[in-house]
């Protein structure tokens, strides 16, 4: 790789010639020198840095006995999530459902599909009435076996679906235990 | 009759365009570059959608994972100055003496989830031995409820030195158990803390 210097000019002849020095530098080392820099610095670095999902919930001083907000079931739908990555989810009240009590799955097929439904319904429910900036609430409850991941699946769905209100709810009614056990 | 020469070619490439371009990268990567600090805790963060990056100050971290079985709490901190005055401030309230040399360490120092006294020992350690080391986590149970004191104090902290209300981030384990992120959402709770951040990776677009 290396060029040689080929150059063998003696001194028979009676001028001293000045060696020719070739121009030209070997750049292999330098290049293998700045590619291994380069690794280590790719592998070293972490250029995305981690995301943050907001997470705003109601403030439950217990001093602040406020009297229980009556919340139209209508618009209410809750969420509840279940072991083995399994929601459930139902419209109104548990004791008289609108839609559900139903199983139903995560991600863009399952529960997507539902809140977005759900969602213009609402809206055309409360358009109806003639106040069309309530929009759809939505209660979380994770139950004792779900995971972290769960909860995070569904606040991306609130955020992917725009619902306007919606929050972590950890109390379960006796009839909510039970469809979390009967399943 | 004349022999047909082969005009001998270099074997040797130009490089310089090449070197241009390896130090060209270099100066980017390097630039770009901000240094991994190896955790003591690695967490597994579940995706999401969301755009919004962490902030780089004003913020505390509890990482929620589980490590050998065990459920463990590690605690971080962001700003040097804001560090040494936690660490002051918990000193003062547990009894625990900290020299000028240690509460200079711990401002460098990342994640620790340790009781607070054997948090001396943590910090005399190397760094690269502190990862190894087998820290049992912040104590969170109703009785030594230290995770608590060490957000309360870094809040006090970050208000006195920066001024500003300290962000908490919750970094939990994607396999994580619901009961174990709620009660460090519990504890946040109880201070009047009702909004924090989730930390989560990046989600490919067409989830």
């Amino acid at each position: 790789m290396a060029e040689l210097n080929t150059d063998s000019g003696g001194d028979k002849g009676g001028k001293v010639r000045s060696k020719k020095q070739n121009s030209k530098v070997d750049l292999t080392a330098m290049v293998d020198l700045a590619f291994l820099l380069i690794t280590f610095f790719m592998l070293t670095t972490s250029l995305s840095k981690p995301q943050a999902m907001s997470l705003g919930l109601p403030d439950k001083d217990p001093k602040d006995k406020t009297e229980d907000l009556k919340v139209d079931e209508n618009r209410t739908m809750t969420i509840i999530l279940g072991d083995n990555d399994q929601l459930t989810f139902y419209m109104g009240l548990i004791y008289n459902p609108i839609a559900g009590p139903k199983k139903i799955a995560y991600g863009k097929d399952g529960i997507r599909k539902e809140l977005l439904k759900r969602k213009k319904e609402v809206a055309a429910y409360t358009a109806a009435k003639g106040r069309p900036d309530q929009g759809m609430i939505v209660i979380i409850k994770p139950s004792k076996k779900s995971n972290y991941k769960n909860v995070v699946d569904i606040l991306d769905e609130m955020a992917i679906n725009a619902i306007p209100t919606y929050t972590i709810v950890n109390d379960f009614l006796p009839e909510e235990e039970k469809l979390l056990e009967g399943k | 009759m004349a022999k047909i020469k082969m005009k001998k070619k270099s074997t040797s490439t130009d490089m310089t365009a090449m070197c241009d371009v390896a130090f060209l990268l270099l100066t980017f990567f390097i630039l770009t570059a901000t240094a991994k600090i190896p955790e003591a805790l690695p967490v597994d963060t579940p995706a999401s959608t969301v755009q919004v990056k962490l902030p780089d100050n004003d913020l505390a971290t509890v990482s929620i994972g589980k490590k050998d079985g065990v459920n463990k709490v590690f605690f971080d901190l962001k700003g040097r100055e804001v560090r040494k005055k936690t660490l002051e401030l918990m000193a003062e309230k547990y009894g625990v003496s900290f020299s000028d040399e240690d509460k200079e360490k711990f401002a460098l120092m990342t994640d620790f989830g340790v009781p607070i006294g054997s948090l001396k020992q943590i910090i005399d350690m190397k760094a690269s031995d502190r990862v190894k080391a087998d820290q049992p986590g912040v104590p969170m149970d109703s009785l030594d409820n230290q995770l608590k004191e060490w957000i309360y104090n870094a809040r006090k902290a970050n208000i006195e030195v920066n001024d500003r209300e300290l962000q908490v981030a919750i970094k939990g384990d994607a396999k994580e158990e619901y009961p174990v992120i709620r009660k460090v959402m519990d504890i946040l709770q109880d201070q009047n803390v009702n909004t924090f951040s989730l930390v989560t990776g990046l989600r490919g677009k067409d989830f």
